[in-house]
């Protein structure tokens, strides 16, 4: 009985860390209509940070319940440095190029960020298990789980949220569904459209970097983990259809659900699963669940 | 006779009797560099319709473990029949998977391919008593037309074995530019809802492009595995791929020869660079796309163009170039 | 005279907005038919319609009696009717014949074929041949990308004309054409057409073109045809100056 449980508990912990990465990649799609490859790798820069700082923190004697806070501010630094910087010199020029550039270019970046995290952080695996340990387990109907783990669920919760009433309520985000909706009306509206892209770009690498660095503590960050984050997110997006956010929340859950299921009763093909799923909606519906653009006759 | 094809005999010449002047380890690195000059060659073809795929090692694998799975069970030795068996496998997946991928573009066209060579990799890696899991396949020596090339020459026969079966691929290629097939594929890039309002499938044409991409990424794969006598699971790996992508942006795609050129460049670039920091050599290759992209899309083959028109503006007596 | 094409209650809206309402129209063959209305009147609307590109909200359209609202542009085309557009869509990098020659091999059921030149010697004349009245055949072998605006515009035309239509859909086709250009192609374009017995509807706004060529017009206005007549006529009413004119 408690293998249901486990796929439950570890299916919406898997989703909330997918949802973060999933959401700021639909993001950037629906105002800039680039889908970024690169996009996994600031999740992966996240992690890479926000576990540093941590370390970092660690090292100097402070309060423990600190190091949560050096954890955000990781992700935070990540997301904010990289997002405008590639935003400005890389996006920015090739945005009117065909989606071949626009691919070879986000793959091209996703390389060189693959290496440069090597540079600065070196091969070996991270295990920075502090802040997961710190708070300590619960039985959940029998199940041990960590509190740290339901504190993620409730700040992707919290932030998912938060995000949606920014973009409803906020000028700024009022300005990015214009953007979204049509570019040029935009711009001959008077919004300026550059800076628009740069903050929703640096949004979407910031929600990828807090992905990264909340999930850090779980998981051994090492290279290559960028190539699993940016497959499963665009496996999400897809499910979820491009652009929206509700979207990219249900389409979290579904694969982190059939992902936590896989592991559970069929580990040889966990991740063949989600491709399944995805090729299974590319097929059926195209657009994905929530996704707006009316279906091509051609 | 066109100076096109008088090129083309001086170069297939040149590859003929390249043993003669280069050293051993020179000839081997050709011969992997022909090899793979064929799925590079795949991944230019779809680029020219304005399609690239991530995923094109899951061709590559699928012809490479075809051989190295028939060997073993049926005790083929043939190299001729082998290569025609791993052709058609991959050409047959290509048929199958392209019924659902063809109808895509962009980035989902991209992702997905990625997706299921990832899946590929995995049933390679998982299914060990299939398929050797991580310690992979070996390729034993092959008989060519029945015979057995001896210990001495079996690099030099590899070596032609590999040019006399990469140098018709190209020649197929450039053909198939020339039909109507290949300029519809042009025709897709540029217009789709034209090809549409002319009467023609996009889809289709896509899908039959995606086969011929697939065949050759398998002859690919098969004749590095007879080069290399050695398989494994991360012929399929995302990475591999995108190095083929690289080095058919790195030739330049729009070109027959670029990706000849790109992957001889890459090879010998490859072997001296991984003698350096391993830590660096993805961040080359994006760096060095990057740059190729924004300054010189069509790639190194672009340095020969200029050349050319040069040579050509400065003769008195020729017509100015195109 | 036969009708060989009809919309019957044809309607498009997008968004809350009414594109095409209610529109029902039968066109004879061989008519030679403009289109005529303001800015965002429907017209180019209506014509992406017929030919598939949209799907309409309600309504159906019959070509030969055939019933065609579901068909993709793609059947339509193969069933005999081409279309050119308002902004040309041609094949960029390739050159003006090559863009011919493709056309040809389409309508030849040529397009998959992945082994013989697209470029035959046969191909070639008729390609030259269905350049011609566009004063485009000594442009033949120039990229696309350098023909100056008007011959883009009439390479379009030179598409649609070159898949042997029985209806050929024009959209504003002397648009960018030079006025010396002008008249001479829609002279020598409609004479072709009429010798082929093909059906030509043609959406315009230069009305000196429309009373020249057109022997009935509609009048397209809010996505409603408020006349339809001989030009002479139509264009005599008042309301339809002030809905056009303006």
């Amino acid at each position: 009985m408690t293998v249901p449980i486990v796929i439950l508990l570890d299916g919406v912990l898997y989703a909330a860390v997918l949802f973060l990465v999933s959401a700021g990649l639909t993001l950037v799609y629906g105002v800039m209509r680039i889908l970024n490859i690169a996009h996994g790798s600031l999740y992966a820069l996240g992690a890479y940070a926000g576990t540093f700082l941590v370390v970092v923190y660690l090292r100097t004697g402070g309060p423990a319940p600190f190091m949560y806070l050096a954890l955000l501010v990781g992700a935070l630094l990540a997301g904010a440095i990289s997002g405008p910087l590639v935003e400005r010199l890389l996006l920015r020029p090739i945005y009117a190029r065909e989606e071949v550039v626009q691919l070879l270019v986000t793959y091209s970046l996703f390389l060189i960020l693959e290496d440069v995290m090597k540079l600065i952080w070196g091969v070996n695996p991270y295990y920075v298990a502090g802040p997961y340990a710190f708070l300590g387990t619960v039985s959940i109907a029998g199940v041990r789980y960590a509190w740290y783990q339901l504190l993620l669920i409730l700040v992707a919760l919290g932030t998912g949220i938060l995000v949606s009433l920014a973009i409803r309520g906020t000028r700024l985000g009022r300005m990015m569904i214009a953007v979204t909706a049509d570019r040029e009306i935009s711009a001959a509206m008077g919004i300026n459209v550059g800076r628009v892209c740069t903050l929703a770009f640096t949004a979407g690498a910031v929600l990828a970097a807090l992905g990264g660095a909340l999930v850090g503590p779980l998981i051994a960050v090492a290279p290559g983990i960028s190539v699993e984050a940016i497959v499963l997110a665009f496996a999400v997006v897809v499910i979820g259809g491009l652009g929206s956010l509700e979207g990219a929340a249900l389409g979290a859950l579904i694969v982190g659900i059939a992902r936590a299921a896989a592991v559970q009763l069929f580990p040889e093909v966990e991740l063949a699963t989600v491709y399944l799923i995805m090729v299974a909606v590319l097929l059926f519906r195209p657009r994905g669940l929530f996704g707006e653009w009316e279906v091509r006759r051609i | 006779m066109k100076p096109r094809t008088a090129l083309s005999l001086v170069a297939a010449a040149a590859f003929g009797l390249a043993p003669l002047a280069l050293p051993g380890w020179v000839m081997f690195l050709l011969t992997l560099a022909l090899a793979k000059s064929v799925v590079v060659l795949a991944i230019a073809l779809l680029l020219r319709g304005g399609l690239v795929s991530f995923g094109h090692g899951m061709f590559f694998a699928a012809g490479a473990y075809t051989v190295g799975l028939v060997m073993k069970w049926f005790g083929l030795q043939e190299a001729l029949i082998l290569t025609a068996l791993g052709v058609l496998v991959s050409a047959g997946v290509a048929a199958l998977l392209g019924l659902i991928i063809a109808r895509y573009r962009g980035i989902f066209f991209a992702m997905l391919n990625m997706a299921i060579s990832m899946v590929v990799y995995a049933l390679l890696l998982k299914l060990y008593w299939v398929t050797g899991g991580t310690d992979g396949i070996g390729i034993r020596t092959p008989t060519i037309l029945g015979m057995t090339p001896d210990r001495q020459n079996l690099r030099l026969v590899m070596y032609y074995f590999t040019l006399v079966l990469t140098l018709p691929a190209f020649y197929a290629v450039d053909r198939f530019w020339n039909s109507p097939l290949g300029f519809m594929l042009r025709a897709v890039r540029d217009n789709e809802v034209r090809v549409e309002y002319m009467g023609s499938s996009v889809a289709r044409v896509i899908y039959a492009s995606y086969i011929v991409s697939g065949a050759l990424g398998g002859l690919s794969g098969i004749l590095t595995g007879f080069s290399v006598g050695h398989i494994v699971p991360e012929l399929a790996y995302w990475t591999t791929s995108g190095e083929f992508v690289f080095v058919a942006v790195l030739g330049g795609a729009a070109s027959i020869p670029g990706p000849l050129v790109g992957s001889i460049a890459f090879e010998f670039l490859k072997s001296y660079a991984s003698k350096y920091a391993a830590y660096t050599w993805q961040m080359t290759l994006g760096i060095a796309m990057l740059l190729i992209i924004l300054f010189m899309p069509t790639g190194l083959w672009t340095i020969y163009d200029l050349l050319t028109r040069q040579v050509r503006s400065w003769r008195p007596s020729s017509k100015p170039a195109r | 005279m036969a009708t060989i094409l009809e919309t019957r209650a044809l309607t498009k809206s997008f968004g809350g907005v009414l594109a095409v309402g209610d529109v029902s129209v039968a066109i004879g063959e061989r008519e030679v038919v403009g289109i005529v209305g303001s800015n965002g009147a429907g017209k180019t609307t209506f014509v992406n319609l017929v030919t598939g590109y949209l799907k309409p909200d309600r309504g159906r359209i019959l070509y030969a009696g055939q019933d065609i609202t579901a068909h993709p542009p793609r059947e339509v085309t193969r069933l005999g009717i081409a279309r050119s557009f308002q902004i040309p869509q041609i094949y960029l990098s390739l050159t003006v014949l090559e863009n011919v020659l493709i056309a040809l091999a389409a309508r030849q059921g040529e397009g998959l074929r992945p082994w013989g030149p697209l470029s035959t010697r046969a191909r070639e004349a008729e390609a030259l041949k269905v350049l011609e009245p566009f004063r485009l055949a000594e442009h033949a072998s120039r990229p696309v990308s350098e023909l100056p605006e008007g011959g883009v515009k009439l390479l379009d035309v030179a598409l649609a004309g070159a898949l042997m239509p029985r209806v050929l859909l024009l959209d504003e086709p002397t648009s960018g054409v030079s006025s010396k250009e002008k008249f001479a192609v829609m002279d020598t374009l409609v004479r072709i057409l009429a010798e082929r017995g093909v059906t030509a509807i043609f959406v315009e706004h230069d009305m000196e073109v429309v009373t020249q060529y057109a022997e009935r017009i509609l009048v397209f206005h809010e996505g409603s045809v408020i006349a339809d007549g001989a030009p002479q006529v139509v264009l005599e009413d008042p309301e339809v100056r002030k809905a056009v004119i303006g």
